[in-house]
């Protein structure tokens, strides 16, 4: 089984890595001394004192970028075996793919005009506010 | 030696998944399910499934996890509080019953699946590469579910933004 | 391989022609202005009668495409028509509601022809994977729908509750589908049935998948054990959307589990009968009793529906030609009986959808005599009042399941029928025999929701009266039916 020999690297790589993590962060924890205070246990933020807490709400946007990010991560998932095959099936299976890309274009035409492209969205900036 | 990788994957997965119900906070829980993605596909490449396995990671740990993550910071949720349980009978009764459950479902397939599953013949997998089979199937005989698949992704994309927007 | 697939495409013309439709809207929407969007309407009409013009062009065809994913045959072409009918009432009937609430309109249609070629695919799938991506195509557009009123906490929970519980059945159908693969190494409907009965397939793992697809459907359907989430989300729903989900995605999960059952699962399905006919029976009595303490008339319909769905159950029981026959004739005029009760109930409660309680119907029949006689029609033929058409759909259900040796079941149905007498008739009651309060102001009619009223009054008096046609075709529509 050659190919699995090659992920063997993979999991090689993976021991080795949570060896390295689990090795050093052990042994710091032996070695280091504990002192604790107020100041050493808050966040770090470049040597400013940290105001307010770290949770704060997000801006809801970034939750559209990520949906919107998702399926179109899925639409590679489907793309990267018609990047294999496509020469090999001929033109039908060519002609899917862009069938597909096409439709999804149609998703993404609808965000970008829809403003959901853009961090300050246009009606907010005021200028563009008549569409 | 597959077994023992196995087991360690598995062992992992088991572990980060419990990890996700003890914690009390819901990034910690997001990014131990996190873990338990990387584990499964790690499951996936011993089962000859390189193509999921990687999508497992691209799709689910890059792109579903930030999505929980930002979700998670959107709603500014914080530690969980502890509720007392109003309902005793899901306190008393939900983990015997839910063991037994377990147990039951187990010793049944135990006892009554063994050789009705029908092996897929792994021979024709290591043949060419798992990508370009999948890419055969999906272009030539589910040609017709791909093209609704994208319809499907248009319709969830328009509702992202009918759901998120303010104003349409 | 490459001209083959090109060339069964005429076949899924329907589909292609709503996608495509739905694509220009949404792209004309976002690029029109405001003022010119409520286009999308009569864009949404043309292409359902385009499509409808493609569905009959393809009566007649019989078998399988797109390497075996797609049937073409009587049963799939009656119910495409089905969809459509429920398509094009949708679409006329929240035209002015979308107005009124000041809703996408746009996205709205966009939404209801997506939601068409879900169930158009679901009706025409034959392989448990295109199920699932019709299913999904229906169900992501019908949580939207259910949603869209985003400024309404009510709307909200319904979207929510509809989501959670979709996806949970929509987990409980695709495990089903694995086991069922696992077992057969198959997902074609037909190649599952000749596995199974040529017996190479472990039968244990085959129940158990039936009893996952069940649970699945039965989600979608609306049957008891799987009801609870009815009456809040067709509470909360903006009511257009309601009398949707009540008769098309119910509709099509009957269908999809008409043809999964009797083609590939023939032998576990009489394993599952019993369950089948408990749940039958258990659904007509929740919904019926239920719906008889209820004041929203929202809730009411929704428990009225579930009822309704067990009297399709009856008809899934009978596994015999003529049930599914009148499980054909009766989603279909269900369909239209319903659609009517719930464009009264949306233009009955005003802006905001607020008066959705009896009280509210109180003198109606004096002030708009009109709209009080057509609800009055809609609720008989809910009650299944001879003349209509809910009466010859029950008579077909009950016939069949007589035929079929299920005593009980009809004995029973006939029984519920019965009940729900009472509080169809209590809407009416109040309608006629009470005072209308003083502070009453009249309901405000569009000309769209006065044509789907008067399409849907029309077809149940037609069916209800000379059924014959209906079931005829019904039949035929079986007969080809593997």
């Amino acid at each position: 089984m050659p190919m699995m020999l090659q992920f063997a690297n993979v999991l090689v790589f993976l021991a080795v890595g949570i060896f390295f993590l689990v090795f050093s962060l052990t042994l710091s924890s032996l070695v280091r001394p504990y002192k604790y205070s107020a100041e050493k246990l808050s966040p770090y933020e470049c040597g400013e004192n940290p105001v307010g807490s770290p949770w704060i709400q997000f801006n809801i946007r970034f939750y559209v970028f990520a949906l919107i990010f998702i399926v179109f991560d899925v639409e590679v998932v489907f793309l990267v075996p018609w990047a294999v095959v496509f020469k090999k099936l001929g033109m039908f299976a060519f002609v899917e793919g862009l069938i597909f890309i096409a439709i999804l274009a149609v998703g993404l035409a609808y965000v970008w005009a829809k403003g959901d492209l853009q961090w300050v969205r246009p009606e907010e900036r005021g200028s563009l506010a008549e569409r | 030696m597959e077994i023992a990788v196995f087991l360690f994957l598995s062992g992992i997965a088991i572990v980060a998944a419990a990890n996700i119900l003890v914690q009390r906070h819901p990034i910690y829980s997001a990014l131990s399910l996190i873990v338990t993605f990387v584990a499964l596909a790690g499951i996936y490449i011993q089962m000859h499934a390189e193509f999921i396995a990687v999508m497992q990671i691209v799709v689910y740990t890059g792109a579903i996890m930030v999505l929980f993550i930002f979700v998670i910071m959107l709603l500014n949720a914080g530690a969980e509080q502890k509720v007392p349980d109003k309902v005793h009978v899901v306190k008393y009764f939900g983990l015997p019953l839910a063991s037994l459950l377990i147990f039951e479902a187990g010793l049944t397939a135990s006892r009554t699946f063994d050789g009705e599953g029908i092996p897929v013949e792994s021979a024709s997998i290591n043949l060419s590469g798992n990508t370009e089979m999948i890419g055969r199937a999906l272009y030539t005989q589910y040609a017709l579910p791909f093209e609704v698949t994208s319809v499907l992704l248009l319709v969830a994309i328009v509702g992202a933004i009918v759901m998120a927007k303010k104003e349409l | 391989m490459d001209g083959s697939l090109a060339l069964e495409i005429p076949q899924i013309f329907p589909e292609i022609a709503l996608s495509v439709f739905g694509i220009a809207i949404l792209l004309l929407d976002t690029f029109l202005p405001k003022s010119k969007r409520h286009a999308a309407t009569g864009i949404a009409l043309a292409a359902i009668a385009l499509t409808a013009v493609f569905t009959l062009g393809l009566v007649g065809e019989d078998g399988t495409f797109f390497s075996g994913m797609i049937v073409v045959d009587g049963f799939s072409i009656f119910l495409r028509i089905t969809f459509l009918v429920v398509g094009a009432l949708t679409v006329l009937a929240s035209s002015s509601y979308a107005t009124r609430e000041n809703l996408a309109v746009g996205e709205f249609q966009a939404l209801v022809l997506f939601a068409i070629v879900g169930m158009n695919l679901m009706a025409a799938s034959n392989e448990l994977i295109m199920i699932f991506l019709g299913l999904e195509t229906l169900s992501i557009a019908s949580y939207i729908l259910l949603g869209i009123k985003r400024s309404d906490a009510k709307s909200n929970e319904a979207a929510l509750k509809y989501f959670l519980l979709g996806s949970f059945s929509s987990a409980f159908m695709l495990y089903g589908i694995a086991l069922a693969y696992g077992a057969t190494r198959t997902t074609n409907l037909e190649a599952i049935g000749r596995e199974i009965a040529a017996g190479s397939a472990g039968m244990t793992l085959i129940y158990v998948a039936v009893g996952l697809l069940f649970v699945g459907f039965g989600f979608k359907v609306a049957v008891v054990p799987f009801h609870v989430w009815t009456p809040d989300v067709y509470e909360g729903a903006p009511t257009p959307i309601s009398a949707f989900m009540s008769v098309g995605p119910k509709a099509a999960g009957f269908a999809v589990l008409v043809r999964v059952l009797m083609v590939a699962f023939p032998a576990a399905y009489a394993k599952w009968l019993g369950l089948v006919w408990l749940s039958a029976v258990l659904t007509m009595f929740v919904g019926n009793c239920v719906a008889l303490v209820q004041s929203n008339i929202k809730r009411m319909l929704a428990y009225s529906s579930i009822a309704h769905a067990g009297y399709i159950l009856v008809a899934v029981a009978t596994r015999n030609q003529e049930g599914v026959a009148a499980l054909l004739f009766y989603t279909l005029t269900y369909a239209l009986m319903n659609i009517g009760a719930f464009t009264i109930v949306s233009l009955v409660s005003r802006q905001g959808d607020r008066k959705t309680y009896l009280d509210d119907y109180a003198g109606l029949g004096f002030k708009q005599p009109g709209l009080a006689a057509a609800l009055s029609i809609f609720l008989l033929s809910l009650a299944g009042i001879p003349l209509t058409a809910g009466f010859a759909g029950k008579f077909f259900i009950f016939r069949a399941a007589l035929e079929s040796k299920f005593v009980w079941l009809a004995i029973i149905g006939v029984l519920n029928s019965a009940i729900s007498v009472y509080y169809y008739l209590r809407v009416i009651v109040v309608m006629y025999m009470k005072e209308a309060p003083d502070d009453w102001s009249p309901v405000a009619m569009s000309s769209s929701a006065i044509a789907v009223i008067a399409l849907s009054v029309l077809g149940i008096l037609q069916f209800g009266i000379f059924p014959d046609m209906l079931i005829s075709l019904a039949r035929s529509s079986v007969i080809g039916y593997r």
